[in-house]
């Protein structure tokens, strides 16, 4: 099952999720990038139908795109969540995207924020947020050690002690994660966390 | 659990003498999860006009975009406030609009009309008013 947690320390966001393709019982492959960067400083962490969540973050950072082109101007993170939030409500009761978000950016005048995007288009800032069955662990983690004003290196213990919930505690834990981050120098790869490696060649 | 309750909300509104309190919980939760603890269910339309609104979040959320967006455009076009009787119209209005599909919403109208008489009526997902 598909983890997503995110959280807000001092002037910056950090995401995390799991990076397995899973399909039925297969576990097609383990290095499924799923926190995609939208703009500079903005990342969507996405989880729900494999299919809708690539199209469905492609579309919202097409969308983003020419926003920026056409205006010459970013959208700051909460106009670009409040437009995810309408494409969603506007497809819910027609055809629906399954896909869980999570919007992490960082903007001049707001700082650091975090938006937590249901698949039914509930939209709302949070401090912490999580998706799918590793939330109950990780927001329970973050819940008891999560301070606001974390420093970088605080925050990525607390991603790690969540990250090790997941593994001991969820019956299908993902073996490996991948970890980003944005601040005012933008939004960049942090680091993966990996328990299981992809095996190339057959050892003989 | 029905899918009114799945964030779970609860919005009460009193009137008084020249006065009227609306008072809500701030619990945002998927069925027995909590996402957030901050939760806004109760807007300002202006300065006399208050409403609650209960119910699935998403259209809650939809919903008073929509009201923001109409009593804006009232102002505008006519240069005053609403009464709230009107205002209670139309949001009936908006509400029937989808009563086959309707929004998943219950809400409180709370306002102060004309001299500081206040107003207060309820309303289910299909427009019945109270």
């Amino acid at each position: 099952m598909e983890c997503v947690f995110g959280l807000v320390g001092n002037g910056f966001a950090i995401v995390a999720a799991d990076t397995s393709a899973v399909h039925s019982i297969l576990l097609h492959k383990n290095n499924e990038d799923k926190i995609m960067v939208l703009d500079s400083h903005k990342l969507v962490a996405a989880s729900g139908e494999p299919g809708d969540r690539v199209q469905f973050t492609e579309y919202v950072q097409k969308n983003v795109s020419l926003y920026k082109f056409r205006n010459g101007i970013s959208l700051t993170t909460a106009a670009a969540a409040n437009f995810t939030r309408g494409e969603l409500a506007t497809a819910l009761r027609k055809n629906p995207y399954s896909v869980n978000i999570l919007m992490a950016g960082y903007d001049d005048e707001a700082g650091a924020s975090l938006y937590y995007i249901d698949y039914i288009a509930t939209l709302h800032k949070v401090d912490k947020g999580a998706f799918g069955y590793g939330s109950y662990f990780s927001l329970s983690t973050m819940d008891r050690h999560y301070r606001s004003d974390m420093s970088v290196e605080e925050a990525i213990e607390l991603v790690d002690k969540c990250i090790l919930e997941i593994r001991s505690r969820l019956v299908v834990a993902p073996p490996n994660f991948v970890i980003k981050i944005v601040d005012k120098d933008g939004a960049r790869d942090y680091a993966w966390r990996q328990s299981v490696k992809d095996v190339t060649t057959a050892a003989v | 659990m029905s899918i009114f309750e799945y964030n779970g909300s609860a919005v009460v509104a009193m009137v008084g003498k020249n006065c009227f309190a609306i008072a809500s919980d701030r619990r945002l939760g998927v069925q027995l999860q909590t996402i957030a603890t901050d939760f806004q269910r109760i807007s300002k339309i202006d300065d006399h006009l208050f409403i609650g609104l209960s119910g699935l979040a998403p259209d809650v959320q939809t919903l008073y975009q929509r009201l923001v967006f109409r009593h804006k455009l009232y102002q505008l076009r006519e240069e005053r406030d609403m009464k709230p009787e009107s205002f209670a119209s139309l949001v009936s209005a908006i509400l029937y609009e989808k009563r086959f599909g309707p929004y998943l919403c219950q809400l409180v109208i709370a306002e102060l009309g004309d001299d500081n008489k206040p107003f207060t009526c309820t309303m289910d997902s299909i427009a019945a008013k109270f």
